[in-house]
């Protein structure tokens, strides 16, 4: 009798804890605004997020999808006609083997960085405004991943053949790949990077599918049932699924810091100058979130008008995206300079002449796209005015978007442009096809986004359920 | 055919307030349901801490044994091939693949440990308390004493916080 009065007199209830400390009013703390404006209740949340896949498509979404499948469609055609015809068709020559298709697989890869950061990083330091913008930010990193695993497949020339980079049993031997190969790293640096971000975030999906299921009738009702796995919502299978879900966080987090690094080290394991160096993986990485926490805020900035999500998407997560893009942009900042000041240490010669070609050569252009996009302006968000305007803030993920586009193709082309004998250098031109190739990888994306957007739950509802205000009177985050 | 009352509240602070009332009336609470995890239900119903760490190590520790017993067998035994003159037994060269599978084999096992101990898979036909993947938080709960009749139970879920109190049978 006495534990049970024990329990009894620790139960939770709504009363006001007399014991805690008492604030005064009138003493707001920004950090203690409350996540999800509007004072939602549950239903409400239910309801809110469900509204853009239970009625018709508007007008602005199907201009959208059709504008992103007129992109999809040029890239069809592009890799299509380069597919049969041959890599030929592209701008390279012997000297810069790598280009577009390159630059855009880089840029893809790090795109993706941010999902999974903030859905697993963040949940793992326990920051709940990640629950607004996790769901959708995942999406993007699968879809990310998507189109960056699409370049070095079609830069193979026969992708027909793109099975051979796996071990497998053949009759040629067997023989065996290359495991010192850092192209081969990448394969599975990808594919594990891939797999473990769709299996977090269809694990995450399941009670938000289970949601739709029992709002639907017909065959959608049929449809989420089966994608729902018969989820009920049980104790039990929630105490299972929170610790899966913890689970699944502290695998994904190394994986953030790993796979751009292993792409990294298709550069830094060779000898090319302005390649050859031990900065590059952390480089990678920091440009990586930097990149994609800009792809989010943008995405973000566009749904939260176009789908009316303000209550969920408030201010203080743009902010919040904002400070972490000052902060990655500062250290982006960073890379640039100590790159610049090993080159100049190194007393290498060649080391030397590649930074030297990058800030004066015949593409110095590209180089200072990149350092003004990403160093000097994502810097204009410490003012409070620009960071006041929805408008500016979307300028500038854009531009960091560019700017970041800018930084892959600068190591890349502007490395491989003149190496060590002034007789092999060249330059590059992409061609129409390569072109196709980079606005189909965009297409793909928004297409895949769009269709994301319009037929699963763009905000995880359980999660935003966890964090709404009244429901946790006494909770300290 | 088991008995057992069902109870919904609309908030989670009423259904963890309501489970230890049910203690003390003596009614044990045997599930309960909820469209969110509600922290500290676990201890309030009795639920062990998962095993899904043991396994997920397992699974890491199987992939990575498995990469690098597969990565030296086919480098150093299967097919030597001299690749710029490193040795054929490369482990420095071999550490990405192992890591990423160590990961992979852990994330994989993860997830389906978690479906198949919570009996989910795609297809399965189940039908969720009303709500309950909506706003409402559900709790079953059977009497200690066999014999009480099913009004009085209703009556101490009402008592305990619920806004309705009803009796299901379960084949």
């Amino acid at each position: 009798m006495a534990a049970e009065l024990e329990v009894l007199a620790h139960a939770p209830t709504r009363a006001p804890n007399p014991h805690a400390p008492s604030r005064p009013s009138g003493c707001a703390v920004p950090s203690e605004e409350p996540l999800i404006g509007g004072g939602k209740t549950l239903t409400q949340v239910t309801r809110d997020v469900c509204a853009p896949l239970e009625r018709r498509p508007t007008f602005a979404w199907w201009a959208a999808l059709c504008a992103a499948l007129a992109m999809l469609l040029f890239g069809v055609w592009a890799v299509g006609y380069q597919t049969a015809t041959g890599i030929g068709t592209w701008g390279l020559n012997r000297t810069v083997g790598w280009g577009f298709d390159i630059t855009n697989f880089v840029f893809w890869v790090g795109i993706g960085h941010a999902g999974t950061l903030i859905s697993a990083v963040l949940l793992l330091f326990r920051q709940k405004w990640r629950t607004s913008i996790n769901r959708s930010a995942e999406a993007m990193t699968i879809f990310a991943v998507l189109c960056a695993a699409l370049f070095p497949v079609i830069h193979m020339g026969r992708p027909w053949l793109a099975f051979w980079v796996f071990p497998y049993p053949n009759a040629r031997g067997s023989l065996w790949i290359n495991w010192r190969s850092a192209l081969l790293w990448d394969v599975f640096a990808i594919s594990t990077y891939f797999t473990i971000s769709l299996l977090f975030w269809y694990v995450g999906l399941i009670p938000d599918l289970a949601t739709l299921r029992d709002r639907a009738r017909g065959w959608r009702k049929k449809l989420f049932g089966w994608l729902s796995f018969g989820w009920d919502g049980s104790g039990r299978t929630w105490s299972r699924y929170e610790m899966a879900c913890m689970l699944l966080a502290s695998l994904a987090t190394p994986l953030v810091v790993s796979v751009h690094s292993v792409v990294s080290t298709d550069f830094a394991t060779s000898v090319v100058p302005g390649w050859h160096t031990t900065v590059l993986p952390p480089y990678f990485v920091i440009g990586a979130v930097f990149s994609g926490f800009a792809m989010v805020l943008t995405l973000m900035l566009i749904a939260r008008r176009v789908m009316r999500f303000e209550d969920y998407i408030t201010v203080r997560h743009i902010h919040a995206m904002c400070k972490v893009l000052v902060f990655t942009g500062s250290i982006v900042g960073l890379a640039y300079a100590t790159e610049l000041f090993t080159a100049w240490y190194s007393g290498n010669e060649y080391e030397m002449f590649a930074f030297e070609n990058r800030l004066h050569g015949p593409m110095a252009w590209a180089y200072w796209i990149m350092v003004s996009c990403n160093v000097f302006v994502p810097q204009l968000l410490w003012l409070r005015r620009v960071r006041g305007s929805m408008v500016a803030i979307f300028v500038i993920s854009l531009l960091v978007n560019v700017g970041m586009w800018f930084e892959r193709f600068v190591i890349i082309v502007v490395s491989l442009q003149r190496d060590f004998l002034p007789s092999s250098w060249s330059s590059y031109c992409p061609t129409l096809v390569e072109f196709g190739a980079m606005v189909g990888a965009f297409g793909l994306f928004f297409t895949l986004f769009l269709l994301f957007c319009r037929f699963l739950p763009m905000i995880s509802m359980f999660e935003v359920k966890t964090v709404l205000a009244p429901a946790h009177p006494k909770e300290h985050a | 055919m088991k008995r057992r009352h069902l109870a919904s509240f609309d908030d989670e602070h009423a259904l963890l307030g309501a489970i230890a009332r049910c203690r003390a009336a003596q009614l044990d609470v045997v599930e309960a349901w909820s469209p969110h995890p509600v922290h500290g239900l676990d201890a309030q119903l009795g639920i062990p801490r998962s095993r899904l760490p043991m396994l997920a190590f397992a699974g890491g520790a199987t992939g990575l044994v498995l990469g690098t017993v597969f990565q030296y067998w086919s480098s150093a035994v299967d097919w030597p091939i001299d690749v710029g003159g490193k040795p054929f037994d490369s482990l420095p060269a071999f550490m990405p693949v192992m890591f990423e599978l160590t990961v992979l084999c852990a994330g994989l096992t993860t997830v389906f440990a978690l479906l198949a101990r919570s009996r989910l898979w795609p297809g399965k036909v189940v039908r969720a308390h009303p709500g309950v993947t909506d706003d409402r938080f559900v709790l079953a709960a059977v009497p200690r004493d066999p014999t009480l009749p099913a009004h009085e139970v209703d009556r101490m879920l009402l008592a305990a916080g619920a806004e309705r109190a009803w009796e299901e049978t379960i084949p």
